[in-house]
């Protein structure tokens, strides 16, 4: 039989019996949809936190005080710093060649004020170099002056919530910003799209040297360090290591965390999770594997006359299985495309709720989906085909019915 | 060209043991036309089967031009089935699905003949059965002597040297029967060997060759 009667002849027979086709298309549309819609969320879950990782930049190492174990992948929590993480220890970092920008970090909260106006704002103290290796952007003004860090005068970049707060529609730039009990000049406004995990909105950064000052504390609460394009993180994180070991008498009492070794097992975790709820969607395809077997049976118990007939007319067992596999086929791809309509449609829609995480099936889960659907329409059909193709011809067409 | 040797079957109900054929032995000729009377139950259909290779028997030989179909595999006989045998049966069996013409074209179809060379091959024979105009109308439209000849249309259109009616009249009217038989017959004078089962002792008379079937034996088989 030509393959394009065999399609015809299927078809045929599928429009034959409406509802029961669209039964088993319903079911493995929604087979499809929910596997890739399920791996549609995983999939945005994990671009989502990988997207979050490289705003904070994957070239950059992180020095905490303390030493803690790193393996587990997660930020460590606690522990107990022996000794200060201090500005000198960072600048000394600078003469590692493979470090490029070092932005030690001081946080702190404080009331800001500005004439009558106050808010409670986190306060950063930092160098010129972090708006570097944070790649942050200002909507106006400029960042730190272009001086040693113990020579900053008292300047801020403030967040946009604290110019809006603050300010309202005034020009906050060469104004007074109050924090605790000193005053900053406010030379830049952070753009409103830089955000690391953090809202940066109600963030304000000054300089270093005077937040050692505002806090009364030497104690960085860590430092960034920027590798090098093309320089090995790995080397560089050793050098910081000794370099730091050295200058604290001997004593390894920091740690350097790679957000690269975080964002690995993160991506892994997610990667398994992804995998997990693929699967639970998986349990779906095979319901409607198992639909399109029973339906097939009794399309073939209720043909039994016209199988009869078609080996009456010379069809041999062959032809009579493969009918009845291409319908199978048929259907689940008609259920299956279908299913990646709507499972696609989902996860736009998706996307359009929640513009911040990028639902997507990956290319290769879709076809993965299609295939999976219809080898599996195909092999569930095959008992049932199977008994077609072995019925008894004189059986067949002289069933009494 | 046919050559059947002691050709046995019994099926099997509950624990009854029911001979349909014992021990047939027959030889037919091409292009003869041969009546298959008989009472109820006396193994006439189940002798037509066995004929159309739709059915094996327990025992015996089977020959067509020499070859014994009877240990042939099932996609053998399926293929014999299509090339050289044409079935007519009483309840027309057509595929209700389908159009007058498909249904025809279904043997072609099924043989993988190119779409262009079917057409003219139905063509042919739904206009030689008086059928064409009715070619895209379903079964369920047509009447029962329009679906006998469709049938019969269905089963000729591959030329096989061997047609097979079990009862083609009996659910027909006189006149649709009447017609029924006279394109067989006239399908005959063309050369192809006819079998006819049937209850129907005028019908049964006309064909030059007539057996008579009891009990699973051929009782009688006169000629002329
Ligand atoms: N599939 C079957 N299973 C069991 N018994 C069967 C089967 N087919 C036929 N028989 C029996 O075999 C015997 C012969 O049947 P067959 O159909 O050949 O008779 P027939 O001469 O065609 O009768 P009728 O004139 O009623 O059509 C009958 O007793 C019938 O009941
Ligand atoms: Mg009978």
């Amino acid at each position: 039989m030509r393959v394009a009667d065999l399609l015809v002849f299927a078809l045929r027979a599928l429009l034959r019996q409406r509802f029961r086709s669209a039964m088993i298309l319903l079911a493995m549309a929604m087979g499809v949809a929910s596997v890739l819609v399920l791996t549609g969320l995983g999939e945005g879950a994990r671009l989502y936190v990988a997207g979050e990782f490289a705003g904070m930049g994957t070239d950059t190492l992180g020095i905490l005080p303390g030493r803690y174990d790193t393996t587990g992948g997660m930020p460590p929590v606690m522990g107990t710093a022996p000794r200060d993480l201090t500005l000198e220890d960072a600048e000394a970092l600078r003469r590692i060649p493979a470090v490029q920008n070092v932005a030690p970090l001081l946080l702190g909260t404080s009331t800001l004020s500005s004439g009558a106006r106050e808010r409670d704002g986190i306060v950063v103290g930092t160098t010129r170099d972090y708006f570097f290796v944070r790649a942050m952007t200002l909507q106006r003004g400029s960042i730190f002056p272009d001086l040693p860090p113990e020579a900053q005068p008292p300047v801020a970049v403030i967040g946009p919530t604290v110019s809006a707060e603050l300010f309202r529609g005034d020009n906050p730039l060469g104004q007074w910003l109050r924090i605790g009990d000193r005053r900053f000049r406010v030379i830049g406004v952070l753009g409103e799209q830089n955000k690391f995990g953090m809202n940066l909105g109600d963030a304000v950064f000054i300089p270093v040297n005077h937040a050692q000052a505002l806090y009364d504390t030497q104690a960085m609460f860590r430092v960034l360090a920027q590798v090098r394009p093309g320089a090995s993180k790995a080397r560089a994180a050793d050098d910081i290591r000794a370099l730091l070991t050295a200058r604290h008498e001997g004593e390894e009492d920091i740690t350097v965390i790679s957000p690269d070794a975080m964002l690995k097992s993160l991506d892994a975790i997610l990667g398994t999770m992804t995998l997990a709820v693929a699967g639970i969607g998986g349990i779906s395809l095979l319901v409607a594997g198992i639909l399109i077997m029973n339906v097939t049976l009794i399309s073939v118990t209720q043909r039994t006359e016209e199988i009869g007939l078609l080996k009456a007319l010379g069809a041999g067992g062959r032809t009579v299985r493969l009918l009845f596999l291409v319908e199978a086929g048929l259907m689940s791809l008609a259920g299956a495309l279908a299913g990646s309509a709507v499972g696609l449609a989902l996860l736009a829609l998706g996307r359009m709720a929640w513009p911040s995480i990028p639902f997507t099936a990956p290319l290769g889960t879709i076809v993965a989906a299609l295939l999976v659907a219809i080898a599996g329409g195909v092999v569930f059909a095959l008992v049932p085909a199977g008994r077609a193709a072995n019925l008894d011809p004189v059986v067949a067409l002289t069933r009494r019915r | 060209m046919i050559e059947v040797r002691d050709l046995a079957k019994t099926f099997h109900v509950g624990d009854e043991d029911v001979h349909a054929l014992v021990d047939v032995n027959l030889d037919i000729a091409p292009g003869e036309y041969m009546s298959v009377m008989g009472p109820s139950g006396s193994g006439k259909s189940t002798l037509l089967n066995m004929l159309g290779l739709l059915d094996r028997p327990d025992r015996g030989t089977y020959r067509i031009d020499g070859i014994d179909t009877v240990p042939l595999g099932e996609e053998a006989r399926a293929d014999i089935r299509r090339r050289r045998i044409g079935f007519v049966f009483q309840a027309y069996h057509l595929v209700p699905r389908l159009t007058a013409r498909e249904n025809v074209e279904l043997p072609l179809t099924l043989g993988g003949v190119a779409p262009a060379q079917r057409r003219q091959a139905v063509d042919d024979i739904m206009r030689r059965l008086d059928i064409l105009e009715r070619a895209d109308h379903v079964p369920a439209q047509l009447s029962g002597g329009q679906r006998q000849r469709v049938a019969i249309a269905r089963a000729i259109v591959m030329r096989p040297e061997i047609l097979l009616a079990d009862e083609p009249t009996g659910n027909l009217d006189s006149k649709s029967g009447e017609e029924v038989v006279r394109v067989l017959e006239q399908l005959n004078g063309e050369g192809i060997t006819l079998l006819v089962v049937t209850h129907d002792a005028s019908l049964g008379a006309r064909a030059r060759r007539r057996i008579r079937m009891l009990d699973g034996r051929v009782a009688v088989d006169e000629r002329g």
